[in-house]
C-alpha cells in the first residue's frame, strides 16, 4: 500500500482533498472538480494507467468518473458537478486514451471538457442535433430521428499540404463483410503520412437503452455490445451488479465463467490467426484456422446451446452446467486442437514469404503503447505487461497461475505469436478449471437475487480476448439499471492503430489493422 | 482455309480461358482443403454479369465506358499472335512478338486511365501501382522473349517455335534463363499471388482489381474475361515456346485434335504449379516487387548473355 500513501501525501501536498472509500475490487476516491486535471498530471507522473473515463445524470447533478489503475489497483475517481455548469478540466491533455472517451462524453451530456485538445465531436454525427444530448434524462429514449439521417458531412480531418501528397478515404462501406468505419490516410507515394479514424457509424445507444432494464436484460444487453465478445461483456457487467448487490456467486458458476471465457479467447485468436495470414494472401493457414475456428463453435453450440455462449452468464450466475460428459467432451478436443496447432503453427512459422510480412511491420513502440493505454494483445505485444486475471484477479483466477505472454517486439509478427501463446495459455487454464469442477462438491450453479439499494453501484473489471474490460453499472429503484457504461479495450487500442501505421507503406494497413482487431461495435456501443 | 483455322484458333482461346481460370481454382481450393466450385463457374459469373446493368458513377468520362471494349478486343488481338495448337496461321505472320507486347500494353494503358478517369482514390492508387509494375515487368519480358527469338533469328512466335521443333532435343541453357524470366513475369502481369491477389476484398492492397472497382455488368464482364484471357495468353505463351512439343505443323484433323489435347495437359500441369506456388507463398510486400522484377530482368538478361556466349554460332 505505499503507492497509496505516497500518492494520498503527494496530493495533500498539492491542496487536493481526497474523500476515499474502498471496494472489492476498487477505490472510491471523490475530488473537487476543479483538481479534475491536476490529478491526472499527479496520476501520471506516478505512472498510473488511465483505464476508463464516464459519466452520469443524477437530478441535477453530473457525476464523472475516471479510472485509473496502478500495478493491479484500480481507483475510480469521481466529482460532481451541476448540470446547470456542466464543464471541467480536461484530463486528455495528460492522457491520450481520455480524448476521444471525454469527446463522447461531452456529446452524451454535453458536459465541456475545458481545455481539451480536441473540440470536435466523436460519437455524435447527425443523426440528433449539436445541442441534444442523450444521455441526459430530458432525451426520450426513442430520440427525435429524422426520417433518412443526414451524411456526417463537416467533420474535420486533419489535412496534409505538399507536392505528390494524396488523400485516400476508405470507408465507412467496406468491400469486405466488416463493420463500418472510415479510415482518412494522408500519404506519399505508398508512404502513410497520417491515419485518422472517424468511428461510431453504428452508434446504438446502448447506454442509453440499459436504463430501466431489469439485472438479467442488462446482462443480455452487455452480450450484444460487440458480437465476437458475448461472454466477457456479459461477464464484467455481472460482476458490476453483483457487487451492487453484494452477492457470491457459486465456485461451480465462476468456473464454468472462467471456462467459457477462456473458450471465447481460444475461438477468437484462431480466427484472428487466420485472418492476419488472409490479408497477406496466405489462404491455407486462414483456411486451416477457420476450420478449427469453426469446430469449438460448433462444440459451443452443442453443448451450450449457442455458437459463441450468448446469454449463457447471467446476474448471480450461469445458465448451462459443464457436467462430467461435456467437461470430458472438452478435454479430448483441447488435445486435438494441441495435436492440430503443433502442425500448423510450425509451417507457418518457417513460411519465410510471411515472415517477410509480419516482421518488423505495424510497429507499435512500448512508449506508445503506454501512452494510449494500450490493452489486451496488443498492449502485450508491446511490453505491456498486464493482465487483470494475473494482476487484479477475480474468481475463477484467484485459484490458478495464468501465464501472461508479454513481448517488447511490437510488430504484426509479436501481435500474432502473443496469440498463440495465449491460446496455449487458455487451453491449460480450460483444464485446469475442469479438474476444479471435477473436486466440487457443491453443485449450484445460481445463486439468490438480492434487490440491490437504489444509487448502489459496481465496477466490473475483467479480462476479455481482447483485454481489460471495464463495466459500471449504478442501480436506481425497484432492481432496475440507472446507468450502464461498458469500456471494450477496443476503445483504447483504436487510437494505438493510428500510430501504429504511421511509416508503413499503404497496402500494410490491411494486415496491421488485422493484427489489431479492434471491435468496431465495442466502441461505438 | 487457313484463315478458318486461325479463327477457330482465336475462338478457341477466348472459349477456353475462362475455363483455365476455373480449373485454377479448382486447383487452388482442393489445396486449400476446400470444395471448389465447378469448372464452368467463371462462364456463369460471365453470364450473370452481362445480365446485370452497369452502374456507372456521374463523373466516368466516354473513357470509362469505352476501355472494356478496348481491353477485351486487344486480347482477342494478342490471342491470334499466340500459336495455340497450330503454328504457321497467316494471322501470326501479321504481327510478331514486340507487336504482342505492344497489345498488352495498349490496353494496360487504356485500364490504368479508366482506373483514373473515375476519380476514386482506389482507382488512382491501382493505376499507379500498375504502370509501376509494368514499367518493370515489359522489360524483362522483352528480354526473355528476345533471347527465344535470337535463337531463332525470327521475332515471329511461329517462327521461333519452328526452330526450337526443328532443332532437335538440344538442352540451350540460356532457354532455362528465359522460361524463369518469363514465369516471373507472368506472375507479375496477370496480377497473381505474390504479386497480387486476385480475391482479396481489402482495396488497400489491390493493384488489378483496384483499378476496376467502379467497373459493374457487362463491362465487368469485359474485363474479368480479359483477364482471364490474359492468363490464358501467357500460359500458352509458355507452354507453346519452352515446350512446343504436339503443336500441329500440318492443318490436318488429326494434328490438331492431338495438338489440342497436349495443349490441355500442358496448362492442366502449369496450372497445378502455380496453384502450388500461389498456396505456399504469402504476397509480398510491395516495394519488394521492384526486386523481384529486377530479379526476372536479371534472368532474362543471363539467358540473352548465355545465348551469345553459349550458343551463338557466329
Amino acid at each position: 500500500m505505499n503507492w497509496k500513501i505516497n500518492f494520498l501525501m503527494r496530493l495533500d501536498e498539492e491542496g487536493i482533498f481526497v474523500k476515499s472509500e474502498p471496494y472489492n475490487q476498487f477505490e472510491l476516491w471523490e475530488i473537487n472538480d476543479k483538481y479534475w486535471q491536476r490529478f491526472a498530471e499527479l496520476a501520471a507522473e506516478n505512472k498510473f494507467r488511465w483505464a476508463a473515463g464516464f459519466a452520469e445524470q443524477s437530478g441535477e447533478q453530473f457525476y464523472v468518473h475516471a479510472c485509473f489503475e496502478t500495478a493491479g489497483n484500480y481507483i475510480l475517481l469521481r466529482t460532481t458537478i451541476n448540470i446547470s455548469k456542466p464543464d471541467i478540466p480536461s484530463q486528455a491533455p495528460v492522457y491520450a486514451a481520455a480524448n476521444r472517451s471525454e469527446r463522447h462524453t461531452h456529446d452524451m451530456f454535453g458536459i465541456t471538457f475545458l481545455r481539451h485538445p480536441d473540440p470536435r465531436c466523436w460519437t455524435r454525427h447527425k443523426a440528433w442535433n449539436k445541442h441534444e444530448y442523450p444521455l441526459r434524462h430530458d432525451f426520450p429514449v426513442q430520440g427525435n430521428p429524422s426520417k433518412i439521417t443526414p451524411p456526417d458531412t463537416g467533420y474535420h480531418f486533419i489535412q496534409s499540404h505538399g507536392v505528390g501528397v494524396y488523400e485516400i478515404p476508405v470507408g465507412p462501406v467496406h468491400a469486405g463483410i466488416i463493420e463500418p468505419g472510415h479510415f482518412r490516410f494522408q500519404a506519399v507515394g505508398e508512404l502513410i503520412l497520417n491515419l485518422e479514424e472517424r468511428l461510431c457509424y453504428v452508434h446504438k445507444g446502448t447506454e442509453k437503452i440499459a436504463e430501466g432494464r431489469t439485472p438479467q436484460g442488462l446482462a443480455k444487453l452487455a452480450g450484444r455490445i460487440s458480437g465476437d465478445t458475448c461472454v466477457s461483456h456479459a461477464w464484467a457487467a455481472c460482476i458490476a451488479m453483483e457487487q451492487a448487490a453484494d452477492i457470491q456467486i457459486p465456485r461451480r458458476a465462476a468456473l464454468i465463467r472462467g471456462i467459457f471465457a477462456e473458450r471465447e479467447r481460444v475461438v477468437n485468436h484462431l480466427g484472428d490467426i487466420g485472418a492476419i495470414c488472409n490479408d497477406v494472401a496466405f489462404t491455407f493457414a486462414f483456411m486451416q484456422m477457420m476450420r478449427l475456428k469453426e469446430l469449438w463453435c460448433r462444440t459451443n453450440y452443442e453443448l451450450f446451446g449457442h455458437r459463441f455462449l450468448m446469454d449463457k452468464i447471467i446476474p448471480a450466475g450461469v445458465l448451462v452446467d459443464v457436467n462430467e460428459a461435456a467437461s470430458a467432451f472438452l478435454l479430448t478436443e483441447i488435445q486435438e486442437l494441441r495435436a492440430e496447432l503443433s502442425q500448423i503453427m510450425p509451417a507457418l512459422d518457417l513460411n519465410s514469404s510471411l515472415e517477410d510480412r509480419l516482421y518488423t511491420a505495424g510497429y507499435l513502440s512500448p512508449e506508445t503503447a503506454a501512452h494510449f493505454g494500450t490493452l489486451g494483445f496488443v498492449g502485450r505485444a508491446s511490453g505491456q505487461d498486464f493482465d487483470v486475471r494475473r494482476d487484479a484477479p477475480y474468481a475463477p483466477y484467484d485459484s490458478v497461475y495464468v501465464k501472461v505472454a508479454a513481448e517488447n517486439q511490437g510488430d504484426i509478427a509479436s501481435r500474432f505469436w502473443v496469440r498463440y501463446k495465449e491460446i496455449n495459455a487458455s487451453l491449460k487454464l480450460i483444464e485446469e478449471f475442469i479438474e476444479q469442477l471435477a473436486k466440487l462438491t457443491e453443485g449450484d450453479l445460481i445463486a439468490d437475487w438480492k434487490t440491490p439499494e437504489k444509487e448502489s453501484f459496481g465496477l466490473g473489471i475483467v479480462d476479455g480476448w481482447r483485454g481489460e474490460i471495464i463495466s459500471y453499472v449504478r442501480f436506481g429503484e425497484n432492481n432496475t439499471i440507472a446507468r450502464f457504461y461498458p469500456r471494450d479495450p477496443s476503445q483504447l487500442n483504436w487510437e494505438a492503430l493510428e500510430k501504429a501505421v504511421l511509416n508503413n507503406i499503404v497496402p500494410d494497413f490491411p494486415v496491421c489493422n488485422k493484427s489489431f482487431n479492434c471491435s468496431y461495435s465495442g466502441c461505438d456501443l | 482455309m487457313n484463315w478458318a483455322i486461325a479463327i477457330l484458333q482465336t475462338v478457341l482461346f477466348v472459349a477456353l480461358a475462362p475455363l483455365l481460370a476455373g480449373f485454377l481454382k479448382f486447383c487452388k481450393c482442393r489445396l486449400q482443403n476446400r470444395r471448389a466450385p465447378s469448372f464452368l463457374q467463371p462462364y456463369r459469373d460471365l453470364l450473370k454479369l452481362t445480365r446485370k446493368q452497369p452502374v456507372i458513377s456521374e463523373n466516368a468520362s466516354w473513357l470509362f465506358y469505352v476501355a472494356p471494349y478496348i481491353i477485351f478486343t486487344m486480347m482477342i488481338l494478342a490471342a491470334t499472335v499466340i500459336p495455340l495448337i497450330a503454328v504457321d496461321m497467316p494471322t501470326s505472320e501479321s504481327a510478331d512478338v514486340i507487336v504482342l507486347v505492344g497489345f498488352f500494353a495498349f490496353a494496360r494503358f487504356f485500364l490504368a486511365l479508366a482506373g483514373l478517369d473515375i476519380g476514386t482514390a482506389f482507382g488512382g492508387m491501382g493505376s499507379s501501382r500498375e504502370m509501376t509494375i509494368s514499367s518493370l515487368a515489359e522489360p524483362a519480358m522483352l528480354m526473355a522473349v528476345f533471347t527465344i527469338t535470337m535463337t531463332a533469328s525470327n521475332t515471329d512466335l511461329s517462327g521461333a517455335i519452328l526452330h526450337i521443333l526443328h532443332s532437335g532435343s538440344t538442352l540451350h541453357p540460356s532457354f532455362v534463363f528465359a522460361l524463369f524470366a518469363l514465369i516471373l513475369v507472368a506472375v507479375a502481369e496477370t496480377g497473381r499471388i505474390p504479386v497480387d491477389n486476385p480475391t482479396t476484398h481489402l482495396e488497400l492492397t489491390m493493384i488489378h482489381e483496384a483499378m476496376i472497382l467502379e467497373y459493374s455488368g457487362r463491362h465487368l464482364a469485359l474485363i474479368e474475361w480479359a483477364s482471364q484471357l490474359k492468363l490464358m495468353l501467357y500460359g500458352v505463351l509458355i507452354a507453346n515456346l519452352f515446350f512446343p512439343w504436339g503443336i500441329a505443323q500440318s492443318f490436318t484433323f488429326g494434328a490438331l485434335s492431338f495438338a489440342l489435347v497436349v495443349l490441355v495437359l500442358k496448362l492442366v500441369v502449369l496450372s497445378i504449379f502455380l496453384a502450388l506456388a500461389e498456396t505456399a507463398v504469402a504476397k509480398m510486400r510491395l516495394f519488394r516487387v521492384q526486386e523481384y522484377l529486377g530479379f526476372a530482368y536479371l534472368l532474362g538478361l543471363l539467358g540473352m548473355l548465355s545465348h551469345i556466349i553459349l550458343e551463338s554460332t557466329r
